[in-house]
């Protein structure tokens, strides 16, 4: 026991002490949260920007209850610049501009984007519509129609992406350390050090599992904490901590791709090429940069085979969509079948020393 | 009766990789509490053979017991009873001295305090909070000794301690491996430094291209050769032939800077240059292993 502490306090401490490996572990997905996280902020909220030219009666009267329901879909800016307005609106910066002139709403809109100018034109018709009937006396419309969005928050980006970037932050993490551990600890003449000592080699294993663990669980609170940030805005389910045991058994499953990685190379170099090579790739295919919900079947289905893919949607399930820690079961089951097979392989192939 | 049996006994050792045959048919016994050498140019198989002594290779054939036992495959018996230094000192990375050696001695379940104190007894208190790849080579090599010692191994492997470092730094080394070896431990030690086996070991054993070509107590090797001593003086002290007149059967030769007189009777020849005032850049060397070496393979010693 007392050799598990202290050689999980080495390894912890050379970890923590190296910058090159903080940086690429934490801070580099870290960068790609805050990166994507503001370049998507307001994607998925598809709101439609549009000018208003001066005063437009039928828009400033609304009621407040329609105005906020037209706040839903238009992001509307006032302006009294009536040439600029158009000018910005030939440049396809924004989707329409709209001005009243007397009993007359007029739409300026380009045919640059014809989608979204539809979609002005028959929110401002309606707008007029209501505005008509209203002048008529009727106040109270034979049919109304309310709208609801689905899910609103599952819209969000930052709610995607947290979760899957994490999952892929973890991923890396754990491959990198457990390879480059094994490769430059065979080089270092370290486990051969070790070997003859009487430490028991589950002590050395055991060490390197609870490092990773504990870098995973330093990634997941890094990430969590910069996207519950105001500026990024994740919203957690209720049970999100249920995603913790899926983490471990993503951390073991990554932890043996790394054994193996580490086990079948000699220098650091190739390790760190082999652990890209695995980790990058699958980054891509298992939906943890984008959804895969648009991919080809044949790519949904090869996922499958993907570790991430059952890490990243099993985190996704508990801490953004509001699923139980039961839904987990399956993937955790899949990932400790990953790692069984993987330690078994890595087993076979290790090395105490290079020659 | 279990005293009287030796601390390491090597039978017949053999090792090959693919047609070199490194380790070619070693036997030696190693007694509790001596200092042992290994001595060999590089390549000679030392290396090899001391890492058969650890169990960290598997013998081609013949054995290896250490306290009565057999180092490989990996024995966990014998572990807490020997220290290695191993060639390239083992560090894990970016910790400090006093980090390395607690983590090494935990290994043991020897406590930090205690490890602490090895860090005294090879005089690096004050390099403690430094890590290990701000150290200079010596002091590499004092805290990869230090390491091996921490838990108090009763046997001692060393594998080439002091190559690579300074002759003022091979000297303090020296120092603290013959305490170690004044505290009663056995110590085998590989070197292709002849004068440091001369120095430090009670017995050494040369090798070369895989075998031991002689073995015994350094002193008794250099006197069984019955080589001569060589007085040197300044050339242009004294001729050629005035220095072969000095006595008979004199050996002697002038390379232009020294004039050398090989003798088996020193005495007379250095009176004699003595009267003649005739003592000008007067040097006297004995055999050396050098010589033993030269003896023994036909040719000069290159580590």
């Amino acid at each position: 026991m007392t050799s598990f502490v202290s050689l999980s306090s080495a390894m912890a401490r050379g970890f923590f002490r190296d910058r090159t490996a903080l940086f690429f572990t934490i801070l580099f997905p870290l960068m790609f949260l805050v990166l994507f996280g503001g370049l998507f902020k307001d994607a998925g909220a598809s709101k439609t920007d549009i000018l208003q030219i001066g005063a437009v009666p039928v828009v400033d009267q609304l009621p407040a209850e329609a105005a906020a329901g037209l706040d839903q879909v238009l992001a509307v800016t006032r302006t009294s610049d009536r040439a600029a307005a158009l000018e910005e609106v030939r440049k396809g910066d924004k989707a329409a501009a709209i001005e009243q002139v007397g009993g007359e709403l007029i739409v300026h809109y380009s045919a640059a984007d014809a989608v979204k100018s539809a979609t002005v034109r028959g929110i401002v018709e309606s707008l007029v519509q209501q505005a008509n009937l209203a002048a008529a006396g009727v106040t109270t419309p034979a049919v109304t129609m309310r709208t609801q969005p689905v899910e609103d928050q599952s819209l969000k980006a930052i709610q995607y992406m947290t979760p899957g970037l994490l999952g892929w932050a973890i991923a890396t993490g754990a491959t990198f350390g457990a390879a480059l551990t094994l490769v430059t600890w065979r080089q270092k003449k370290i486990l051969r050090r070790l070997r003859l000592s009487p430490v028991p080699i589950a002590s050395i294993i055991g060490a390197r599992v609870a490092v990773s663990i504990a870098i995973a669980g330093a990634q997941c609170a890094m990430f969590i904490g910069v996207a519950l940030l105001p500026y990024f805005g994740l919203q957690l389910s209720d049970q999100w901590w249920a995603f913790i045991p899926v983490m471990i058994a993503g951390t073991l499953a990554f932890l043996s791709i790394g054994l193996v990685a580490g086990a079948a190379s000699k220098t650091p170099e190739a390790a760190s090429a082999i652990a890209n090579l695995i980790t990058l790739p699958m980054a891509f295919l298992s939906g943890a940069f984008f959804p895969l919900d648009g991919a080809p079947e044949w790519l949904q289905n090869l996922s499958e085979f993907f570790p991430l893919k059952h890490l990243v949607s099993s985190m996704q399930d508990v801490m953004v969509r509001g699923e139980s820690f039961a839904v987990t079961l399956p993937d955790i089951g899949i990932l400790l079948g990953f790692t069984l097979v993987l330690a078994a392989v890595a087993a076979f192939l290790f090395r105490w020393d290079d020659a | 009766m279990h005293d009287m049996s030796p601390t390491i006994k090597v039978e017949e050792l053999r090792k090959a990789y693919g047609e070199l045959r490194a380790v070619d048919g070693v036997s030696f016994d190693v007694q509790t509490g001596e200092f042992f050498g290994i001595l060999g140019p590089n390549g000679a198989g030392k290396t090899t053979t001391l890492e058969m002594m650890e169990g960290l290779r598997k013998p081609d054939s013949g054995s290896v017991t250490l306290f009565g036992e057999s180092p490989w495959p990996r024995n966990p018996r014998l572990l807490p009873r020997i220290g290695v230094q191993l060639q390239a000192s083992a560090f894990f990375e970016r910790l400090t001295a006093r980090e390395q050696i607690r983590t090494f001695a935990s290994l043991y379940g020897v406590s930090a305090r205690k490890a602490d104190e090895w860090l005294a007894v090879v005089g690096l208190e004050d390099m403690a909070g430094k890590r290990n790849e701000d150290l200079s080579g010596g002091q590499q090599q004092r805290l990869s000794i230090a390491c091996a010692l921490a838990h108090g191994p009763d046997l001692v492997f060393l594998d080439e301690p002091t190559s690579g470092l300074d002759p003022q730094a091979r000297r303090n080394l020296w120092d603290v491996l013959r305490d170690i070896s004044a505290q009663g431990r056995t110590v085998v030690l590989t070197t292709h430094y002849l004068d440091e086996a001369e120095s430090l070991c009670d017995r050494v054993a040369i090798m070369d291209h895989g075998r031991i070509l002689e073995s015994g107590p350094p002193a008794t090797l250099v006197r069984d050769l019955d080589a001569p001593t060589r007085i040197s003086v300044e050339t242009g002290t004294i001729t050629a032939e005035a220095a072969r007149g000095l006595a008979d059967g004199l050996e002697v030769s002038d390379d232009g800077v020294s004039l050398t007189i090989a003798t088996r009777t020193p005495a007379p020849v250095l009176s004699a240059l003595a009267e003649r005032d005739a003592l000008r850049g007067l040097s006297v060397r004995g055999a050396t292993l050098e010589d033993v070496f030269l003896h023994l393979t036909g040719r000069e010693y290159r580590a």
